[in-house]
């Protein structure tokens, strides 16, 4: 990728230029496959889920992209794979020069201190017989850091800048006396503790009421700036990512379909399937109810077995025969930055 | 945890809980009481009984408190002893410098039934000549009968019902029954009542020659609990039972408890092989007769009740609590905060010790509450079978020991009735308590 | 009235019995809804929105301390029926209940077919083979192929799921349909789909519907009329062209205005604290802890005030 200059919207709605150019990548993913091994009868092969099937981008550092796409097209293998959970079964994942798969259990443990994980569900990500303390000196512990007025100072510090104020009253609260809102900010806290460089975030608010979401977004994103950290946020509500991301990429069936900076995306979606979304994202207004959305037609296809050629092609209403169901598109840049797997841009 | 206040609180909402808690606690203090009051050692020895530790008791005499319920009283045991003052002791000197020594034991008798038995313990201190002894009986009416005339060793037991002589100089009747009723014949069943008196005369052949005397008039009520075969106040038994039987239920049941919980969750995380072989063994387990291999054990190896406790516990891991444990850490191990820890770097150990097992505990706690019984049960059921401990003084030991003498043949249901409620509000204390638990716990859990 | 209401609530009051007191969960819910129309109640959790609809039902747990109320529907108080009667003239007869996480409400252990056709059998009395054939019918509405009659529905995907859940509800014609979150757990193609089911229904067959969420966006998709839920109470209750680009009671406004744009250029806005617990309710005002525009009136309980036609429960409009 070519060096790029990114708008992106701020608190006081002033236009500011950030570069990001070649040497600031912090994580580099290239062409990377995960695939499950599926058994029949625990013995023999029958087949392989086909998670993530050839992806590949650049994060820098300070950056925020989003990976949008439905259930199943992959993205929390993406996102576990980067976390270290799952292992590729081929391509690489290249955080600061380095390779994962070529880590060893040290090179692991500097890693995981690298990578905070920020869940979807907040009550089910804290385990419910720990109080708040506990919680957040766990990664500290497993992170070596054996002494407690250590423990306590950077716990102290995690929880002022997710603004659980005043933290004495929260220390010594177990998850099930805290509303949503404070139980993902814990969960925040959690992911912080060990100053990592790259956050990700599944979902992070989709299971808070409404009035919550953007309180908890504008903490992200104001962590975000004053950390200077890249983040990975992972959702299906297309309508918070202008918010909060300077890139989107969007995903189906294991593949990475466009990417591209959210105004351009907005202003000129390529892909048929970007399309689709953005026609069944609404904003509230009383006309939505005396019109019908396209909707393609079908369903997202099992990840044992995809559609030979793009993916997408046996619900796509452009697809060009003889050509979509045969061959797998590679990345085309109809505008500058903007990439889209998508015959039509040939 | 806070929740151990709040579990409290809550317990006491249900009454079974409350019921099943103050027996447990009388249980405890019961226990508590046998150990302060009688050392262990002290316990064992009394229990093994032997020579000159229970002869002061009846043999399968009923408790004492059954006299309340009685409208014929039952006689207790009457003792009374020369040389503690109880029996008159008195000694002249003969021509001679010998001593005479006089013994007079006086005793009222109120009741309806004759006693069993009746002995007179002699012990006597001389150089060469035995001293010689005359019994005598005096009625409350008024007769004099002769008992026996014998010398005296330095120890020596005068059993009143082994005397044929005396019995045929009551024209035929039994000692206990002729000295004490008029004339069974005639109708007369009923012992006459009133003050009796034993005389004993005695005449010594050297100086210095003592004698002292016990004589003891057996009841047919003894003690608070009883007594067995062995003239053992069963109280011992009882009361150090208590402690016997709650160790080795709460033994058995934390050791299988958490031992099931550690493997379960090892089986759950590593998985694999792990699992697949922990499953099995623990099927086949499951169909090895459980009791018939305790029977073995106990039989051709020890009958030390740690090895049964020990063979107890290993045979009851693999079983049933690994499977159910094993479910629910299944389910466990997908939340999220299990996730977020693989994402930390927490290691296995430290998932399945510090954040698995803690999520099962609430399970756990009714479950081992409720396990406890039935470990007490099969501690007793063992004794009962004879393979118990035959040292030790348990409840099951008594009951076993009730079974061999034919107890309930005999009429003598105090044997068998009081180990038997013992075990049996036990039981039911913990099994109240651990549904009250369980009622708390579980529905909590179901958000699991 | 000047034409005749599908469905009347009046002060329909529903209180649950805890361990930790009482929660007041629906406290004098209060609107009408016409026939062939359909209401959105918005709210966010915990302010009671499930329980209305359970309320509406009757499908009531044994914990419950009050239910009153008046619900008309079809001009007869129904709440006036006995258990008995309203089970077998009014619940799945008129008014039935998609209700939430539809798709895992579904027996797995039943095929689709049958399951869809048990109500029919239940309340219309007929046979098992015409009950699977208007199964089959509303499977063509709700857009199901055919042959998932015979399947189980772990082989049905979520938004399939759904939908069978949705003929489920249709199968005996009723007037009105009560749909408790329908969408939440569904992907963003799949809820646009249920929505389009929705409406061709609404105008295929005359369906009214009561649409229960907390998703904003999605409640534009279907309401004629939208009302607002907090803490037990209704505080606002309007049309829909009117309320959407102009929502008059402060919490509808700052919800409205939490919602993040895809197509305009506003920064979202949140609103700061909680809900109150239903069960340790303000006395007052029920918003005014959180609201901007608060002031001494606010210390008493507000009443409903009538503002061209819209009701709105805050003192502001005095």
């Amino acid at each position: 990728m070519s060096d790029g200059t990114i708008e992106k919207i701020s608190e006081s709605n002033v236009i500011l230029q950030k570069s990001f150019s070649q040497d600031n990548v912090l994580l580099s993913i290239e062409n990377l496959r995960v695939w499950f091994e599926l058994r029949r009868w625990g013995f023999g092969h029958a087949g392989y889920v086909r998670a993530v099937d050839g992806v590949s981008f650049d994060l820098h550092h300070g950056e925020a992209i989003a990976v949008v796409g439905e259930s199943g097209c992959g993205k929390s293998s993406l996102m576990k794979t980067i976390l270290g959970l799952y292992k590729p079964i081929e391509g690489s994942v290249i955080f600061n020069g380095k390779n994962l798969v070529d880590l060893d259990t040290r090179g692991m443990r500097w890693y995981r201190n690298q990578v905070g994980y920020i869940q979807q569900d907040p009550y089910g990500a804290l385990p419910p017989f720990m109080s708040v303390k506990r919680i957040l000196e766990e990664p500290l512990i497993v992170g070596g850091i054996r002494d407690k007025t250590e423990r306590e100072l950077r716990t102290r510090k995690v929880m002022e800048e997710v603004k659980m104020f005043p933290v004495e009253d929260f220390t010594s609260k177990f998850p099930h006396m805290l509303s949503g809102g404070q139980q993902q900010r814990v969960v925040i806290a959690r992911a912080m503790i060990l100053e990592p460089k790259l956050i990700v975030a599944d979902e992070p608010v989709s299971m808070l009421d409404a009035s919550v979401r953007v309180e908890v977004l504008k903490l992200l994103r104001g962590l975000q700036e004053s950390h200077n950290l890249s983040f990975i946020y992972i959702t299906h509500d297309l309508s918070t990512v202008r918010y909060f991301s300077e890139r989107v990429f969007v995903m189906y069936a294991g593949k990475i379909v466009e990417k591209a900076k959210i105004t351009d995306l907005l202003r000129n979606p390529t892909h048929p399937y970007t399309h689709a979304l953005l026609a069944a994202t609404s904003d509230p207004d009383a006309k939505n109810a005396a019109t019908f959305k396209e909707v393609p037609p079908g369903e997202p296809p099992s990840l044992v077995k995809p559609p030979p050629g793009c993916h997408f092609h046996p619900r796509c209403s452009r697809m060009i025969p003889g050509l979509c169901e045969v061959q797998d598109p590679p990345d085309f840049e109809p505008e500058t930055n903007h990439f889209v797997g998508c015959w039509l841009y040939k | 945890m806070k929740t151990l206040q709040n579990t409290f609180k809550e317990l006491t909402r249900y009454p079974s809980a409350i019921f099943g808690l103050a027996i447990i606690a009388f249980l405890i203090i019961l226990s508590i009481y046998a150990m302060v009051s009688i050392p262990y050692s002290e316990a064992i020895r009394l229990w093994r009984g032997g020579e000159g530790i229970w002869y002061k008791n009846p043999k399968y005499a009923a408790p004492e408190w059954i006299n309340f319920i009685r409208p014929n009283k039952l006689p207790t045991t009457i003792y009374l002893s020369s040389q503690a003052g109880s029996a008159e002791k008195t000694i002249t000197q003969d021509k001679q410098g010998n001593n005479a020594i006089t013994i007079t034991a006086k005793f009222d008798y109120p009741y309806n039934t004759v006693p069993p038995d009746m002995a007179i313990y002699f012990a006597s201190k001389y150089t060469n000549k035995q001293p010689y002894a005359s019994i005598t009986w005096l009625t409350p009416d008024g007769r004099e009968i002769r008992v026996a005339d014998f010398a005296v060793a330095q120890s020596e037991v005068y059993w009143f019902s082994q005397d044929t002589k005396l019995q045929r100089r009551l024209a035929g009747l039994e000692p206990q029954q002729g000295l004490f009723m008029l004339d069974p014949s005639a109708g007369l069943s009923t012992p006459v009542k009133g003050t009796y008196q034993l005389n004993i005369k005695v005449i010594t052949f050297e100086p210095d020659t003592d004698l002292d005397a016990e004589f003891i008039l057996y009841g047919r009520v003894s003690g608070i609990a009883g007594t067995d075969h062995l003239r053992r106040d069963l109280k011992i038994a009882l009361l150090w039972g208590t402690p016997i039987a709650l160790a080795f239920g709460l033994l058995a049941a934390l050791g299988t408890t958490v031992t099931t919980l550690v493997i379960a969750a090892c089986s759950v995380w590593f998985g694999g092989w792990v699992d697949s072989l922990i499953q099995r063994i623990t099927q086949v387990n499951m169909v090895l007769p459980f009791l018939p291999i305790l029977i073995m054990v106990g039989t051709f190896y020890s009958h030390s009740i740690w090895v049964i406790l020990g063979a107890t516990i290993i045979l009851s891991i693999f079983g049933a609590g690994i499977l159910t444990n094993r479910a629910i850490f299944l389910q466990v191990k997908e939340s999220a905060y299990i996730e977020a820890a693989r994402a930390y770097g927490a290691s296995s150990w430290r998932i399945i010790f510090q954040y698995l097992v803690p999520r099962i505990i609430p399970t756990l706690i009714p479950q081992l509450v409720v396990l406890i019984p039935g470990f007490v049960f099969l501690e007793a059921s063992l004794a009962v079978l004879g393979l118990g401990d035959p040292t030790l003084p348990t409840w099951g030991k008594i009951i076993n020991d009730a079974q061999r003498n034919g107890a309930l043949y005999a009429g003598l249901y105090y044997w068998v009735l009081e180990p038997a409620a013992l075990l049996m509000i036990s039981g039911l204390a913990f099994a109240m308590l651990g549904f009250s638990l369980d009622r708390i716990f579980n529905p909590k859990l179901r958000g699991l | 009235m000047s034409e005749a209401k599908l469905l009347r609530i009046e002060n329909l009051k529903l209180h649950f019995r805890t361990t930790q007191g009482i929660v007041q969960a629906v406290d004098g819910a209060t609107f009408d809804l016409s026939y062939n129309k359909a209401i959105v109640v918005v709210g966010e959790s915990g302010c009671g929105k499930s329980s209305l609809a359970k309320a509406i039902l009757r499908l009531l747990p044994r914990n419950v301390h009050t239910y009153s109320g008046r619900v008309f529907l079809d001009s007869t108080d129904v709440m006036t029926l006995g258990e008995e009667e309203f089970r077998q003239q009014i619940r799945w007869v008129k008014m039935s209940l998609v209700p939430q996480a539809a798709m895992n409400a579904l027996n797995p252990v039943i095929r689709v077919g049958d399951q869809v056709a048990e109500p029919a059998m239940i309340h219309l009395g007929i046979k098992h083979d015409e009950a699977i054939a208007m199964a089959r019918k509303m499977f063509q509405n709700v857009g199901v192929p055919e042959d998932f009659l015979i399947r189980y529905p772990f082989e049905l995907s979520g938004g399939m799921r759904q939908r069978a859940a949705l003929a489920m509800a249709l199968v005996t014609s009723p007037n009105l349909i009560i749909l408790d979150e329908p969408t939440s757990a569904l992907d963003l193609l799949t809820q646009a789909n249920i929505m389009n089911v929705l409406k061709r229904i609404k105008q295929d067959l005359g369906t009214s519907y009561i649409l229960i969420t907390h998703d904003i966006a999605t409640s534009s998709e279907l309401a004629d009329e939208v009302a607002v839920m907090y803490a037990g109470q209704i505080v606002e209750l309007g049309d829909t062209y009117r309320f959407f680009p102009a929502p008059l009671h402060p919490y509808s406004i700052k919800l409205m205005a939490s919602v993040p744009r895809l197509r305009a250029d506003q920064e979202p806005d949140f609103i700061t604290g909680q809900p109150p617990s239903l069960i340790d309710l303000p006395v007052g005002c029920r918003f005014a802890p959180r609201c901007p525009s608060r002031f001494d009136k606010c210390d008493q309980d507000p009443p409903v005030i009538n503002k061209d036609g819209r009701q709105v429960k805050c003192w502001l409009y005095v």
